[in-house]
Order: C-alpha cells, then structure tokens, then sequence
C-alpha cells in the first residue's frame, strides 16, 4: 500500500502555476512587445531597440526623463528620511521601554497602510490647499515620506527585535554611553533591516501613482503620472519600453533587498 | 535567568526616558501630514461647495444629503433615497468582494502548496509571487490591459488557435476590473495564509488521517479552521484596497463599472468637481474600511483571550 | 586586614517590578578579592542582584556601596564594574580583539595602548592566536574565555559573572572552573559569580550566598554552608540530606539535646535560633554507618538500594514511618543488604545538626 503525503491535495501544484502565470504573463508579454519592431503595437515586427531609443531620444524624451529625475530624486530623499524616522521609532518601540503614548504610537506608524490610498490622497491635497502649501516637488515629497514609514519600519523593527538587547548592555558595563552603544553596537548590527527598510521605502514611493497624482501640481510629473498621461491616450510602444525599464529597476532592488534580508539572517 | 519576569520587564529599557522624543519624527510626520489632513477633510465634507473646486466656509450637510437623498430635479419634492451613490458603493463592494473570493480560490493553493515546499525551495517560491508586488502597480495595470484588449496578444492567441472565431471583448467589463483586482492584490492573499500553514503542525493532519478522515475532509474540519486567521488577514489585506482602488477600474473598465475611487477623483478634478461631496464619499470609504478594520481587531482581540 | 575590607557592600536592597518584589531586604558584603557566589534556584533573585550592581536594574530601597561610594546614581557605563554574560554577549561585528579592547578605547584609552593591554589579556586566556578571529568562529569555550578576557581587560574593581559556565558542555565546564578559579587568584579581583549549581559553588567559591525568594538564607564558605546549614532550604539545597523531624528537649551553647524516632537521646549542634519543642534535624546520607540490628540510635528497614558504582544507597524506612537515605560505601567485604533486613543506624554526634526552623 502506497502510503499518501498528507501534505498533498491534487491540483495545488496546476493552481500554483497558473498563478504564477497570471501573475507574469501581462509583464512578460509587455516586455516582449517593447523589443517588437513594427509601429503597429500588437503584430510581431521583428527585434528592435528602437523603441528604448525613442524613450531616451524621441519627441517624448525630454518629458520622461524630467519625470525620471523628479521620480528618483522623490524615491531616494522620501526613503532616506522615512528610514531616518523608522528607525528611531524602532529604537523607541524596543529599546526604550514604556513611555505614554506608546500603543498610539505603533498605531500611528501603521496608519498610513490603513488608511485607503484615495482617501489619503484627497486629504492630503484639501491640507495643503487650505495651509496655502503650494503643490509642487516638495508636496510629493512629503506626502512619500509619509506613507513610506511604515514599510520601513517593518523590517528594521524585526531586525531589531532579533538582536539581544545584552549586546547593548555588555556595550555600556564596558563604559559605552547610550549614544556609543547605539553606533558602535546597535547600528551595526542593525544594517540588513535598514537596508531593506529603505529598499521597501524606495520602491514604494516610486510606485505611488494615486496620492502623486493628487498632490503633484500642474506641470509636475513623476514616471508614474507621466505614464497614466501617456495611456490615458493609448498604449504606445515607448511607454512599454518605459514599463520594461521601470519592471527592471523594482525587479533589481527586490532581489537585492532579498539577498540582503537573506545574509542578515545566516550571519545571525 | 533568576526570574523571567524581572528580565522581561527589563530588556527593553536601553534608553529608557527617550522613547517619546524618539518618537517624536513619526507624530510630527504622520500626526501633522496625515491625520491632520483627514481631520480637515472631515470638515471639508460639511462644508458649501464653491462652483470652480474649493469650498465656501458655510457648514452643511448638503455633500451628504446629495449622496443619500434624491429631492427631485428641483430639490423641492419629498425626499426618497438616491441610489446612485449608495449603488457604486454597492458595486465596488460587490466588485472587491469577488476579487477576493477569486484571490482566495487561487491564493490558498498556491500558499499551501508554496508552505509545503522544503524550505530551500519555499523561499524562491515565495520571492517569485512577491516580485510582481513590487513591480509598479501602474505598470502592471497597464500591462493587463494591453494583454486582455480587443486587438491584444490574449484575443490573438485564441483565435490563431481558434478556440474562439470572433475576438473576446474583455476590457470594459466588469470581469475586466476583478481581473485587475485580482492581479493587483492577489500576493497580499498568498503571503498571510502562507505564514499560517508555514505554522500548522501536520501531525493535526496525521492524527485526522488516523481517525479515518480523507484528505479533503481534514481540509475542511482541521486544516481551515487552524489556519482561518491567516486567511482572515489575506481577506482583509485584499478586500480594503481593492474597495478604494483607482487604477483597476479606469483603466480596465468603463463607464458601466464606475467605482468608489473614480467617483471620489472626479470630484477633484477640473471645473465639474465637488470638493465636499468627494470629501464625504472619502469620508464614507473611510468609515466602511475602519468598521471592517475594528471588527477583525475585536474578534482577533477576542481570539487570543 | 586590606584583603579583608570590603569591595561590594549591599545593603538592605529591595527591588519591586510592579506588585513582584524580586528582592526582599538583601544584605551582604563582598570582601576585596574574594571568588564570592550567589547560589539559588531560578527565580531566587541573585541574577536580579548581579543586575543591580552592574547597574541594568534600579534598586527600589537599600544601597549597593562599592569600595564605600554609593553607586545608585551612576549608569552602567560610569560603573567601574564589568560583566561576563550568560549567553557572552560577544559583539559579533567585531574581531575578538576589537571585543576585549572596546572598554579600554571607552575609558579613552589610546588605540595603540589598548590593543597592547588586549593582547595581554588575550594572552592571560591563552586566546592570542585568535585575535582576529571573529566570535563566531570560535567554540563554546572560546568564546567564554573571550568574554571573560573582555570584562576583564578593563581592570574593573569587582568582576561579575551571569552562570558564565552553563552553556559549556559538561567535561568542558569541569575544566574551566579550576581555570576561572586561577585567573581570580592571579589577578585578585573580586568575582560574583552567579549559579545555580551547587557543586559550581562549592568547588570554587571562597565564599557563597545561599539565595531563595528574595532573601539571602545563607552566607558562609563552602564548608560552613555543607556542614553547618542554619534551615531547612540551604541544608536540602546543598548536597542531598535526610530531614528528621524531631522533638527537641534543651537548646545551650550551641548544642541541642533532642530525641530520635525510636526514643534513642543525641546531643548534637543547634543552628542559631533553634529552640525548644518539635524541630528540623539533618543528617548527611554519608555520614550515617549502618549496624547490625539493634545497634546504633536508629532502626531502620531497608526498601530498595541503588548501585551507584563508588557508593550504594539504601532506601530505608524509620519505625515511625520516615523514609531516610544512607549512603554507604562500595567495599569489598560488605554485601548489599537485601530488601526487608533490618538495620540499626549509628549517627556521629557532629554528622547531625538541628536547623533554625
């Protein structure tokens, strides 16, 4: 008698692969339709890069790489200060014992993964209409910074919960002040989740579409708002060329992120 | 050692005294730019809406009888309930709750099978349905509107092999928008019930397949129940976004299948807007998603003790 | 009179966590260069006593002085104190150099002098082919002595050791307790050491605090805390004991007149504040001989015996109901009395001792 694997159940496996395919097929094919030579967008008109080329040199070029700049400008300045901020605020949840206000806190962290991403985006722009904040770069920025917190914090309060707090402790009976033995000892030790801490935080912000798009002002555009522009007119094969560029960079930091999440953990 | 209470109680005070000022970026940030601004945008819903965008600083609840009553063309006729609002809330309720339904069907196989794996393979596995999370949202929306057009690479594909003779009209359609629901949420199902089974203890299994229950039955009375928080949190992971999605459905469907996120852009957008009717719909969508929020946070509270 | 003045002076310490008092009035003193141990069971309070003299815990009533100052107001990195931790707590970013030299760069020592004094410990430990090493690459024992080397490097005034020994394998714990005893000597610092294994204590210490539920039962050396227990907790916690109860006829001079289950008179030390009435005697299972039927103040029937090898036991029961253990020695001549005999059981006058309560 052939023994079962309790851990089977027929067609797991078949619905696993079709999800992977749902998952990846849009992209794949957009990927693919980038390289397609013919201007027509969906007959096959042999390899080409002349669409990349058209992104970095065509008419459209100008628009797209001010878009660009403004998009990684926001994404690394919003991560930087949201990474800043998280881990402070991981060093008060684990660090500090109990203080008021400390439920509110993590409460307040979370917030912005609560709240829906519209509704953020209309409050946002009614705040800064009313305080007279004029929309522009510095609005997005903000308002990145904000929801960009709490994906920060999420590793980098895990990885902090992992690390005993005796090595602090050892840190200061041989003399350490708390400010060394958060640089010399803590911080150290805490690289791997800031790390991905800001890897989260940067992709996310230059994932932000909705609340951009609200508080961004006229004639600002990051790649997101530049490309709904763009489709709002028809899908162009540049803008597949963009998307394919733009699923690189994610693909990129994810994988880091990745393997640096994965180094933490074996070194521990 | 000598007690774990007084270690407990100890561990976490390095800096004892700083949490407040440590935490003091994150209320300014979030306090000042986020609830403050949806406090103001509580306002903004009782206030007398201005014709060009803006407001007029007159308290009213006018936003809000425009979204429940209908007065008749004039405004002068007794007042009925208006369905239009209540009916595209009623719709993306609807449309969300498929998409998770659908979320579940595929996502709880697929995170089974994934926790199933040994764990070498189990994380690459998993960093392949994470990917696409992180790829642009955008992008993907864009991606599967090419791909599921009239004219698009899916309608080619079935009629080369003819499985179909006349293209497929797919966008536009409300099947469209769960699609894209679907696809846009669907790694928020997969990961939470992933960690769920990744915690069963299959000796549950073991003992239900000793007591004479076959594999679909210890599905269904062991299996679901152990792990029903896990799918819980992927239901709510997946339904809330979706509620106040955007892009799925404007760029997937049409008129016909105008949801809570359309409905609330527009009134923000050029001359035809309302700004204190976009803030009470935001403030209506708001409520819905804390209502749901609070009861999985009573029965999880409930639950444990 | 300089070894005897006093290094750690604990004074009346009571420390609460909340409604939970960890500590109830402790006091002690730790002489200038003495290996003193605080043994207890889990949950007695001595790691929350270390804890307050290195200063990661506040003490809520009493003082720790250290060489006369009281210490309360300084944190833990003003404490000329240092700490071997139970799980070492070795940075593991850091080379075992950049570890066992970072309180000397703290204490503003130049980079250059304070390797110099690094490799010097590192040498005292025999660890100085491993100073590049990183913490993780070393073994168990490696790592402890890097510990140890690391607290030491600094000179601190007193040394305190977390059960630094209780995660080494056995053989290896045997071996570096007679180390651990050494480098106390050579250097003449005075060492806490904190433990809850009795035979730890009793090889080691100059002297030991029997600690339970937050009160110091005992403090003496390890002879007096064998030989000489004052209750019933120090003289059942340290080594095994048979505890008679016994009605007690005159307590003077330190020495109890009492009567035994069965009648037989002894005359045998009292702990101070034994008293009249019905109280505690305890008898060590290898300071009892067995005797032929009859003989000895005792009689009792053997239950069962247990082959230990050097020793055997018996598992004996009293006329009045008593279960009593006798350890008598593995000779040659002598056969294992059978289940059933009865024996008589000859106590020496010092071998018994009337506890406190």
């Amino acid at each position: 008698m052939a023994t079962t694997d309790l851990r089977r159940f027929t067609g797991f496996r078949a619905i696993t692969i079709l999800c992977l395919v749902v998952l990846y097929a849009p992209l794949v094919i957009v990927a693919v339709y980038s390289f397609n030579d013919s201007t027509s967008i969906t007959r096959w008109g042999g390899f080409s890069f002349k669409w990349y080329a058209d992104v970095f040199t065509g008419p459209d070029a100008p628009k797209f790489r001010a878009a660009a700049i403004n998009s990684f400008t926001i994404a690394i300045g919003a991560a930087t200060c949201a990474t800043a901020i998280a881990t402070a605020a991981a060093v008060a949840m684990n660090r500090a014992g109990r203080f008021r206000g400390k439920t509110a806190s993590l409460a307040l962290i979370n917030l912005p993964l609560m709240v829906p991403e519209i509704v953020t985006a209309v409050a946002s722009l009614i705040f800064f209409i009313t305080i007279g904040f004029k929309t522009g770069l510095m609005t997005i920025f903000i308002a990145h910074i904000v929801f960009c917190i709490p994906f920060a914090y999420l590793p980098i309060s895990a990885r902090m919960q992992s690390i005993p707090d005796m090595y602090e402790q050892a840190a200061m009976d041989l003399y350490a002040t708390p400010w060394e033995a958060f640089r010399l000892v803590l911080l150290p030790l805490m690289v791997p989740g800031i790390l991905s801490g800001f890897l989260l935080a940067f992709i996310i912000s230059l994932d932000d579409f909705l609340i951009t798009n609200f508080v961004k002002g006229a004639g600002v555009e990051t790649l997101p708002t530049a490309i709904f522009g763009s489709v709002k007119q028809g899908i162009k094969p540049n803008i597949m060329a963009i998307s394919t560029l733009l699923l690189g960079v994610s693909v990129v930091f994810v994988t880091l992120s990745w393997i640096i999440g994965r180094a933490g953990q074996s070194k521990q | 050692m000598a007690g774990a209470a007084p270690q407990g109680a100890s561990r976490s005070e390095i800096y004892r005294g700083n949490g407040g000022r440590l935490m003091l970026p994150v209320w300014v940030f979030i306090g000042i730019f986020l609830v403050l601004p949806v406090l103001l945008m509580a306002i903004y819903s009782v206030l007398t809406k201005e014709f060009r965008g803006g407001v007029i600083w007159d308290f009213t609840l006018a936003a809000y009888d425009q979204f429940f009553l209908n007065r008749g063309l004039f405004g002068d006729e007794p007042p009925t309930v208006e369905w239009t609002y209540i009916g595209i809330f009623w719709r993306s309720i609807w449309q969300a709750g498929l998409a998770t339904v659908f979320c579940l069907l595929i996502g709880f196989p697929t995170a089974w099978f994934i926790a199933t794996r040994d764990p070498r393979s189990r994380s690459v596995w998993l960093f392949l349905i994470t990917i696409p999370y992180w790829v642009n949202l955008l992008i993907r929306t864009v991606s599967m509107k090419f791909l599921i057009r009239d004219t698009g690479p899916l309608n080619e594909f079935l009629l080369w092999t003819g499985v179909i003779s006349e293209p497929l009209s797919l966008i536009n359609t409300n099947f469209a928008v769960q699609l894209g629901l679907f696809y846009s949420y669907l790694p928020f199902m997969v990961l939470p019930i992933y960690a769920a089974v990744e915690r069963y203890d299959f000796s549950l299994s073991e003992a239900a397949a000793d007591l004479y229950a076959d594999s679909w039955t210890t599905l269904r009375l062991i299996i679901l129940p152990v792990v029903k928080p896990g799918i819980v949190a992927g239901c709510i992971l997946v339904f809330v976004p979706s509620l106040g999605a955007f892009l799925a459905p404007d760029l997937l469907g049409g008129a016909k299948t105008f949801m809570i996120g359309s409905l609330i852009e527009e009134q923000f957008k050029g001359a035809a807007g309302n700004w204190p009717f976009g803030a009470a719909a935001a403030m209506i969508l708001l409520s819905i998603v804390m209502g749901v929020l609070l009861i999985h946070a009573r029965a999880q509270t409930r639950g444990d003790g | 009179m300089n070894q005897h003045s006093i290094a750690v002076d604990v004074d009346k310490v009571v420390k609460r966590y909340g409604s939970v008092t960890a500590l109830h009035g402790v006091s002690m003193d730790i002489r200038e260069g003495e290996f003193f141990t605080l043994l207890g069971p889990s949950g007695c309070g001595k790691t929350t006593l270390l804890r307050c003299i290195a200063g990661f815990e506040d003490v809520s009533e009493g003082s720790i002085r250290l060489h006369g100052e009281d210490i309360a107001p300084l944190p833990p990195h003003k404490r000329p104190v240092n700490t071997v931790f139970q799980q070492y707590a070795l940075f593991p970013h850091m080379t075992v150099l950049e570890n066992v030299a970072f309180g000397l760069l703290r204490r503003g020592w130049s980079a250059m002098d304070a390797n110099g004094r690094a490799r010097e410990v590192l040498a005292l430990v025999q660890l100085s082919d491993f100073a590049r090493r990183s913490p993780g690459q070393l073994s168990g024992g490696q790592q402890q002595r890097v510990a140890l080397a690391r607290a030491l490097a600094p000179g601190p005034q007193v040394l305190l050791l977390d059960e630094p020994l209780s995660a080494l394998d056995l053989k290896l714990r045997q071996a570096v307790r007679v180390e651990l005893k050494q480098i106390q000597r050579e250097t003449g610092i005075a060492f806490v050491f904190v433990t809850h294994d009795q035979e730890e204590a009793l090889t080691m210490s100059d002297r030991i605090a029997v600690m339970s539920a937050g009160h110091v039962q005992q403090i003496g050396t390890p002879r007096e805390i064998y030989e000489a227990p004052v209750n019933r907790f120090v003289a059942d916690f340290i080594g095994e004991t048979n505890l008679l109860e016994v009605e007690v006829g005159s307590v003077s001079d330190g020495m109890a007149d009492i009567a035994l289950p069965g009648g037989a008179r002894l005359t045998c030390p009292a702990a101070d504040g034994a008293q009249r009435g019905t109280g505690h005697l305890s008898i060590r299972p290898e300071r009892i001989t067995p005797a032929p039927a009859g003989a000895g103040s005792l009689q009792a029937t053997v239950e069962d015996h247990v082959y230990l090898g050097t020793d055997i036991q018996l598992h004996m029961r009293l006329s009045d109901g008593e279960a009593m253990v006798v350890r008598m020695q593995n000779a040659a001549a002598a056969g294992i009395p059978e289940r059933g005999t009865v024996l008589g059981l000859e106590v020496e006058a010092g071998a018994a001792r009337l506890l406190a309560d």
